[in-house]
């Protein structure tokens, strides 16, 4: 009793402390954890996790985007599309200067797109072939003309997706190679300080940022800690404040959210929606009749696998598109655990009981137990499985090369079905050699042609409707296993605060934090 | 030779804990009719905090009852295949090696020593990951580091024994080269054959745990190692699941060196009363 009335005083002091009256306040050091160490800073040439959790905070990009993937000013005060949806302008914030002391204008972000990003980004690449011409009329205005409209370019101007790099330091030069990109300079709320290869990287506070007020924090420290537990610890002695989505196992989430003054957020994955599924072949064996891909997921008690094996965290998926990305629908075949009705499936297809294999991904323990619950689903509605072992080698090699029956994934879909869906369900992306297309075999070729035209329609509207049809179409077909919306839950001392703000969490998150004391 | 380990105390407990091991793997079917996979309540279930779950439930909710009784089959199967394998390929070249000597000798043994400047467990490591780990390859890749020493005891042991004096009787009689090494010289070396072979069960044991511990198991045979290696990141909420799988380990492990050294004690009673002097 006596324990109960002390938790609800400090509730009480707690909720007075976080009400909105509280003002932000500036100064202190942000530790975070990054893994692994990143290959590099420069956000131009290097566009993996760690690089664009640490760089995240030294460069921009044109647009920020809330939660609902809603674009916000950035380096763009305002921007405007035109009717046709063929022209984008951008009116840029004046008095933005790079970290050198150098001014940021327009002529910067045509630079970017047009010349270096096109050259190294190849993601960008493929939404630049809409661009028909960039322009900037004025020094702070730019203007991206497209060939023919196309919705998701919008979502185009993300840090990692087009970060706006010194055309003062790079025109000319040998990009790759350039010497600046050791200290990088961008326009960011934190300046590039130290990298001490192995231990930590040092950024400062950008005293020149062009919002009044912000960056708050002082420093940020990214610490680099290679052991999985080791870094659980280093957050329980308080060595560091922040453990971004994925840095500890799953099972040591509840461990650590219990501890005193813990946050746990899943929000800041909603521009990437990271979504797993299993690839089922559609070429060959049982995988390639469609009785048997929806037996699997009728088989499948995905509910109970999202709460043990992923201990709660996430969101059973419907269908291809996470629900965090434009035009999601849940208005589709729900595939509920139901293995009565699996059964039947198989027999109208008249399963003969030849095995079938499941390649786990090879990204630890999680993965595995993943890969186990669904042997025993299936081998509970009477389909013969075996878990096959590679490492991430291996599993690379046998998905490209499209030697499996099932294997797990997991991709991100850059919030637009145009940007990260399509890519692997339209029969123009099958392709060997590479895990990342239409892996599956699946071929569709009325389906082929509304993504196309879903892509490339004026109006939001229009797009829903399109996408909504498709969604409808494909769940039916089953061509993989939608299993689950993976979330990676940031862990974080409740002190700091507007840590995760946007759709993209924490790599820009330091911008707006800042440390209750 | 039955009487003299008969008396050994220590030696008797570990027959008695081996047979309890071996009954439990062959009825562990009958026992747990759903195999060791089926998740059947929630996990993390401590011991006995259910009915009929003595030893609690796993990360997934399966029987850590039944996933032992079904380790105790994978454990027991590679420990004695990967042993015998292993006698098949030791055994003969040893013998070879000492009785014949020269060039076979020197051959065989910079053949033995080859394998042996490489770490066991290493070389199983690489084995096992160049095949694809199942329970034919993680058997074969014990089998193959653990040979060397059968290798360099049967050829001592050979070496000895074909100097004494019934073997140049069997020489004189006129029996062949082959005929003497298998009739008269190898039935002399078996006792501490086999005494280092109930040895190497149980380093078998521990080596296909170790194995298993580091995700180079078969995934679709339960192991004790397996156990302890999936459990490894819970071990500060749920000890049981590491623990009773490392108990199961030991006692097997445990079990099969008592016998060895009771064994030993048989074979040579001399040897063993030094021992206590």
């Amino acid at each position: 009793m006596k324990y109960l009335k002390l938790k609800a005083t400090t509730f009480l002091i707690a909720a007075s402390l976080a009400s909105p009256l509280a003002a932000q306040e500036a100064g202190g050091r942000l530790d975070i954890v990054v893994q692994p160490e990143p290959p590099g800073l420069m956000l131009g040439l290097v566009q993996n996790g760690p690089t664009q959790l640490v760089a995240g905070d030294i460069y921009e990009s044109l647009l920020r985007y809330d939660g609902d993937l809603n674009p916000m000013p950035s380096l763009a005060k305002s921007w405007e599309i035109s009717e046709d949806g063929l022209t984008y302008t951008f009116k840029l914030n004046e008095g933005v200067k790079w970290h050198d002391g150098e001014d940021f204008t327009a002529e910067d972000v045509v630079f970017s797109a047009d010349v270096f990003l096109r050259e190294t980004h190849a993601r960008l690449r493929a939404s630049l072939a809409y661009v028909e011409s960039i322009t900037a009329p004025d020094p702070m205005t730019v203007v991206f003309k497209l060939k023919e409209p196309f919705g998701p370019f919008i979502n185009a101007f993300e840090n990692g997706t087009m970060p706006i790099v010194p055309k003062h330091i790079y025109e000319g030069t040998d990009f790759a190679n350039n010497p600046a990109n050791a200290n990088p300079i961008g326009t960011g709320p934190f300046k590039f300080k130290e990298w001490v290869k192995g231990s930590h990287i040092h950024l400062v506070k950008n005293e020149d940022y062009y919002v009044d007020g912000l960056p708050y924090l002082d420093e940020v420290y990214y610490r680099v800690i290679p052991d999985a537990a080791a870094r659980a610890v280093a957050f329980e002695t308080g060595e560091v404040d922040v453990l971004p989505g994925g840095s500890v196992e799953n099972w040591d989430i509840p461990r650590l959210a219990e501890m005193d003054g813990v946050c746990v957020t899943e929000k800041g994955w909603e521009f990437l929606a990271p979504l797993a599924w299993m690839w089922l072949n559609n070429r060959e064996g049982p995988t390639a009749n469609e009785k048997f891909r929806q037996a699997v997921m009728y088989a499948m008690d995905r509910e109970f696998m999202r709460d043990v094996v992923w201990n709660g965290y996430g969101k059973v998926a419907t269908g291809p598109i996470a629900s965090s990305t434009n035009f999601y629908s849940d208005d589709v075949t729900i595939y509920d655990h139901n293995p009565e009705k699996a059964k039947e499936l198989l027999a109208e297809m008249g399963y003969d009981g030849e095995p079938v294999s499941i390649l786990p991904l090879p990204y630890g323990e999680t993965w595995q137990r993943w890969a186990e619950a669904v042997r025993q689903n299936l081998s509970e509605v009477g389909i013969n499985v075996d878990i096959d072992s590679a490492d991430v080698a291996g599993w690379n090699e046998k998905t490209s090369q499209w030697d499996y029956d099932m294997a797990f994934t997991y991709l991100y879909q850059y919030g637009d079905p145009a940007l990260g869906v399509s890519r692997n369900y339209t029969a123009d992306r099958i392709k060997k050699g590479s895990p990342w297309n239409n892996v599956e075999g699946y071929e569709n070729p009325s389906l082929d042609e509304k993504w196309a035209a879903a892509a490339t329609m004026v109006t939001p509207e229009e797009r829903e409707a399109a996408y909504l049809e498709i969604q409808k179409e494909i769940v039916d077909d089953v061509p993989v296993a939608w299993m689950q919306e993976l979330t990676f839950p940031t862990i974080y001392r409740c002190n700091v605060n507007d840590l995760v703000t946007t759709a993209i969490g924490i790599n820009d998150g330091p911008r707006n934090a800042w440390i209750e004391k | 030779m039955w009487k003299r380990f008969r008396s050994n105390m220590g030696a008797m407990i570990g027959v008695v804990l081996l047979i309890a091991v071996i009954v439990i793997a062959l009825i562990a079917p009958l026992l747990f009719p759903d195999g060791p996979w089926q998740m059947v309540q929630r996990p993390f279930l401590a011991p006995f905090a259910v009915d009929g779950l003595p030893l609690g439930t796993d990360t997934l909710g399966r029987n850590v009852a039944a996933q032992l009784a079904y380790g105790a089959q994978v454990s027991l199967l590679v420990g004695l295949v990967s042993t015998l394998v292993a006698l098949l390929i030791g055994v003969p070249l040893g013998a070879l090696a000492g009785f014949y000597g020269g060039y076979a000798d020197e051959g065989a043994m910079r053949f033995t020593e080859f394998f042996q400047t490489i770490p066991n467990f290493a070389l199983a490591i690489v084995l096992v990951a160049i095949f694809e780990p199942t329970l034919f390859s993680i058997t074969l890749a014990i089998a193959i580091v653990s040979w060397p020493p059968v290798a360099r005891l049967v050829r001592a042991e050979v070496m000895s024994v074909r100097t004494r004096e019934f073997v140049d009787a069997a020489r004189l009689a006129g029996l062949s080269k082959p005929r003497i090494l298998i009739q008269q010289v190898l039935p002399n070396t078996v006792s501490p054959i086999i005494v280092m072979a109930s040895l190497m069960v149980a380093t078998a044991i521990l080596l296909e745990s170790s194995l298993s511990f580091l995700g180079l198991g078969d995934p679709n045979a339960m192991s004790w190692g397996y156990m302890i290696g999936a459990a490894r990141t819970v071990i500060r909420t749920s000890w049981w699941l590491s623990f009773f799988p490392g108990i199961a380990i030991v006692i097997t492990v445990l079990a099969l060196n008592l016998i060895g050294e009771g064994l030993n004690d048989a074979f040579n009673p001399h040897l063993s009363r030094k021992g206590k002097a």
